[in-house]
């Protein structure tokens, strides 16, 4: 039975004002309303096949609560997991800021009603176009995924434009230029976004994976060879890279596409940047990432946020796919508003003659971070970067002192991630991992599936957080779990224990 | 009787607050970390060493320098000088579904039993979270009456775009995929239906709307074809006016051949009366910050549902959360899935929110949000249409579903105001500015209030007062609507080739120290 009831949600739900209103339109009842306008064969004359309402707020928190109440949290585990979701310290200022109402509530007002709102974000994007030494920065996107995924099209676009004006102007050296709809990527990069990005950009693009030398990095003689082919429209890499090392060859990966006429992206973790150079300097064209260890609590996944970013060129901002907030003049000295800007790009603007969909993104993200950057300042990011190459290294020294251990098998310089080979331990990492579950710890991410050439490896993650106790007793875990297993298999007889000996790893 | 204050005496917050780049001191800082401890230095050396030579950051990044009570202030301040729904009656952002955001379900999502998962977790510590998805995705295939729901797209316009992934997908499994190469929509369906559809490569068929309002019948007619693809619409469009046509639509579109997709943006006013499903299409997709609650935050983050019949299930984004009977799993493990749309598993904080409002209202109360979006929306529409110069275009006498499309053409004739003029001076009466339409603007001088249900009648009493004022104004005093807002953040104009121009464009401090 339907039942009308009184809802703290709903004034109208009061039955005299309800009256009031269908009164005002000389009708009995709502249903008058809506069934003059649907057709009775489309209307739903069953009940929706829900549970019954929760009333109380009370009542609705014990049992959400109740339900939240089953996981299990990395403030109450410590946790080695990273992987692009990343578990910094959030300033309670940020906290603070995005849950004002003022902010949290707000949607796409403009220039005169959200003067405050646009200011913010524009903030923002000249605090991360600081940090990126970049001239232009976007309104956030969904994810780095959709980063990486726009600024994959965004090269063909450029390319695919300056071959039209080079066809213009009767440019016949660019004749060779026709075509260009390769991305080169390395075969290290993060395969989450990867698969994003084969999947967005097919019907425009072909995405080829570039291999790597012994250390993990892009292999050089590959990327040139193919990109003699003269159908690449972009090489991509990430620094750090997926797997935690540093991509040294940066700058030359930039001179080599530049040089057979590709552009240049780059993906840079933004907890680096204190220390690390930005991409921009090392001959990137396009920047682009996640902005979620900028304050951005991890929320199963739900703090991501992504950017993108160029150099002050126009063919490169006629191709961003999403809002820009520009700063305007006014007529008032020293006073500046902001409004989004050359719209016609987006699909908001010009539906299906625009450079790619886009939609509500991540707006309260941008935001927080720009609260994060402008408490962190210059020093901050620094000491953020610091602590965490710091911890890093730590952590390394630490498991490479465990028998069967090694980590860094790669042997580069690492930042926040590095990887950890369990294949001398006879055991798999699932094993390793449900071991140390039951020692309050979460592993490294499993990659021994993503990258089997790996043999059986996960990706430990530390950040400034991570304390050294939680690295030693990480450490002691892990001896203890190879060892008591070798142990048992010795005293059951089933291993020889001279095949059993792991290669000691030394320091790297 | 409640008390209506007509025409208050609003003024917003105006700082007239510095740029950040100018502010602070260098030295001043507004948080510390935790450094790594002193054995651990000694283990790891300095930090010059830890970093290759050509990647050192050669100069430090020109970020503000300030200390944390000043920071809060600034930013403080900033928040001051927006209109969030929570200090304002938020009716004319139409089609945004501008709700009460339930504050209790702030709480759920700021706990840390939510805020410090890490997608990775064995699936053993996150059953809490997954148990809301899962649940969520059954309450989503009751409310469409669809068969299989993905929570994983990141906001309504990555669930529209996982529809036309699907599309794609069915059609190249059945060896079809070349020949059906079109997309047919139309021209008040949300633009991120077209804008999706031409970002996979389809060809984007407009149809406009006849004498009725209603997408032309006849154009579709013409339209279809063996290359019809799909048929991507939404039900009322921004005008409100239902399309009664909407099962023929359908079947027109599934007799050639071709599948059809719904787009649910506007779900406020259907929930409970009329599904996806009753109407024969194969697709939906709903907003889930929209109808179910979740605070837009200064656009997103957001979350998106996709929800298909069974024929498409296989295809729909992955993962999806199961549930074994003991315990709640993510699958992965889909072959023909269209595969993954963001990193991770959708925005779960929106999830929760969606979780919470269900289980607050259950079928009863979805179905009251409906009704009471739909008599909102008339009663509102009664009382702008007592204002001269403003007028409802198409289908007159007709009742509305819950958002409509007016116009000021008559006013903006008679006194030479524009809807923009009139947008910006609502903003003086301390409302949001409104949203107009989406572009191309097929009505002139447009303007879509949307009053959802959780607006009060003294709160539509007051929003028309607004502006009946506001039209009395352009009646008597043209220019003073034309030169408002003067009791905005912002007491000054922009000048608007700032952001026209390429050459006085910037979109960071940086940029426009350089122009």
């Amino acid at each position: 039975m339907e039942k009308s009831f009184v809802h703290p949600y709903m004034p109208n739900s009061v039955p005299e004002i309800r009256r009031q209103l269908l009164d005002e339109l000389g009708v009995e009842d709502v249903k008058e309303i809506y069934g003059s306008i649907i057709p009775d064969e489309l209307l739903f004359k069953e009940r929706l096949n829900l549970p019954e309402p929760i009333r109380s707020e009370y009542e609705l928190k014990k049992h959400v609560t109740g339900i939240l109440n089953k996981n299990v949290s990395t403030e109450e585990y410590a946790s080695f997991l990273g992987a692009g979701c990343y578990k910094h310290q959030v300033p309670a200022v940020c906290d603070e800021i995005n849950t004002r109402g003022e902010f949290l509530t707000a949607y796409c007002g403009d220039t005169y009603s959200d003067h405050g709102k646009m200011q913010a974000i524009f903030e923002y994007t000249s605090m991360m176009g600081e940090l990126l030494d970049a001239d232009v920065v976007s309104y956030t996107t969904y994810d780095a995924g959709q980063s990486v995924c726009s600024a994959f099209r965004m090269a063909v676009r450029i390319q695919s434009s300056s071959e039209e004006s080079s066809v213009e102007n009767g440019d016949a050296d660019k004749e060779q230029d026709k075509g260009r709809t390769v991305i080169l990527v390395p075969d290290t990069m993060n395969p989450e976004i990867y698969s994003q990005a084969v999947s967005y950009c097919r019907n425009v693009s072909e995405i080829i994976k570039v291999g790597h030398d012994e250390r993990g990095l892009m292999a050089l003689e590959e990327l040139e060879e193919r990109l003699k082919e003269g159908n690449a429209a972009a090489v991509f890499y990430e620094n750090p890279s997926y797997l935690g090392f540093f991509e040294t060859q940066a700058e030359k990966i930039a001179e080599l596409a530049h040089q057979y006429g590709a552009v240049c992206i780059a993906q840079p973790q933004v907890s680096a940047l204190g220390i690390m150079e930005s991409p921009m300097n090392l001959g990137a064209d396009i920047v682009c990432g996640d902005i979620q260890p900028l304050g951005m609590h991890m929320q199963y996944g739900g703090g991501q946020a992504g950017f993108i970013a160029s150099h002050q060129k126009l063919e490169y901002m006629e191709q961003f796919p999403t809002y820009m907030y520009g700063i305007a003049k006014t007529d008032k000295a020293d006073t500046y508003g902001w409004g989004r800007a050359m719209n016609y790009r987006c699909s908001h603007g010009s539906r299906e003659k625009a450079n790619e969909y886009f939609g509500t993104e991540t707006g309260l993200w941008g935001i927080t971070a720009g609260v994060y950057l402008a408490s962190m300042g210059p020093q901050g990011m620094y000491e953020l970067g610091e602590t965490i190459i710091q911890n890093l290294k730590y952590l390394t020294v630490r498991l490479n002192g465990i028998e069967g251990v090694r980590a860094n098998p790669l042997g580069g310089s690492n930042f926040q991630e590095v990887l950890v080979d369990f294949s001398a331990t006879g055991k798999s990492v699932t094993e390793i991992n449900k071991a140390l579950l039951e020692c309050r710890i979460f592993g490294g991410k499993d990659v021994s599936g993503e990258f089997p050439w790996l043999g059986q490896c996960a990706l430990y993650c530390v950040s400034e957080l991570t304390t050294q106790d939680e690295m030693d007793a990480l450490a002691d875990a892990l001896r203890r779990i190879v060892t008591e297993e070798r142990d048992v298999d010795l005293q059951a007889g089933k291993r020889d224990a001279a095949d059993s000996e792991p290669q000691a790893a030394k320091e790297v | 009787m409640g008390y209506v204050k007509k025409n208050r005496d609003f003024h917003q917050a105006r700082w007239d607050e510095p740029f950040i780049m100018e502010m602070g001191n260098p030295g001043e800082r507004g948080v510390l970390i935790p450094g790594a401890s002193d054995e651990v230095k000694k283990v790891s050396g300095e930090v010059s060493e830890l970093i290759p030579a050509g990647l050192k950051r050669k100069k430090a990044p020109k970020l503000p320098e300030l200390s944390q009570m000043q920071v809060l202030r600034h930013y403080m301040r900033l928040s001051q000088e927006t209109i969030g729904t929570d200090i304002n009656i938020d009716i004319g952002l139409g089609t945004c579904t501008m709700k009460y955001s339930p504050k209790i379900h702030e709480q759920f999502v700021r706990a840390e039993k939510f805020q410090e998962l890490h997608p990775y977790q064995d699936e053993s510590t996150v059953q809490g979270i997954l148990e809301i998805m899962y649940k969520d995705e059954q309450y989503l295939k009751a409310i469409s009456g669809m068969d299989k729901v993905s929570l994983q797209p990141s906001g309504g316009s990555q669930a529209i775009f996982a529809n036309v992934q699907t599309i794609r997908a069915y059609f190249e499994e059945r060896g079809e995929a070349e020949k059906r190469d079109e997309i047919i929509t139309t021209i008040l369906s949300h633009p991120a239906n077209p804008g999706t559809a031409a970002t996979l490569g389809y060809k984007v068929i407009t149809l406009y709307p006849d004498e009725n309002g209603l997408p032309d019948i006849e154009a579709l007619k013409a339209a279809v074809s063996e290359r019809t693809a799909a048929l991507m619409i939404t039900n009322p469009e921004d005008t409100g006016i239902y399309n009664d046509r909407i099962r023929q639509f359908v079947d027109i579109v599934h007799e050639a051949g071709g599948l059809c997709v719904y787009d649910q943006a506007n779900l406020n006013g259907v929930f409970g009366l009329t599904r996806a499903k009753d109407a024969g299409f194969d697709m939906c997709h709903y907003n889930l910050h929209k109808s179910f609650s979740s605070p837009h935050g200064c656009q997103g983050p957001g979350a998106g549902a996709q929800c298909v019949s069974e024929k498409l299930a296989k295809y729909v984004a992955a993962p999806t959360v199961e549930y074994d009977g003991e315990k709640y799993y993510l699958d992965g493990d889909r072959p023909k899935s269209i595969g993954k749309l963001r990193m991770f598993y959708g925005v779960p904080s929106v999830l929760i929110r969606a979780y919470a409002y269900i289980r607050t209202l259950g079928a009863d109360g979805m179905k009251q949000i409906a009704e009471l979006s739909i008599l909102n929306n008339n009663y509102l529409i009664k009382k702008l249409l007592e204002i001269k110069g403003l007028s409802m275009p198409f289908a007159k006498g007709r009742f509305r579903m819950e958002q409509a499309r007016l116009s000021w053409q008559e006013l903006t004739e008679e006194t030479g105001v524009t809807t923009d003029d009139i947008c910006r001076r609502i903003v003086d009466y301390g409302f949001q500015d409104y949203f107009t339409s989406h572009h191309p603007r097929v009505l002139p001088e447009p303007f879509t209030p949307e009053p959802v249900e959780t607006y009060s009648k003294d709160d539509m009493d007051e929003y028309a007062a607004a502006f009946a004022a506001i039209a009395k104004e352009a009646y008597t005093e043209p220019e003073l609507v034309k030169g408002a807002p003067y009791k905005a953040a912002l007491g000054a104009r922009i000048e608007e080739e700032c952001l026209t121009e390429w050459g006085k464009f910037a979109t960071t401090w940086r940029a426009y120290k350089k122009l």
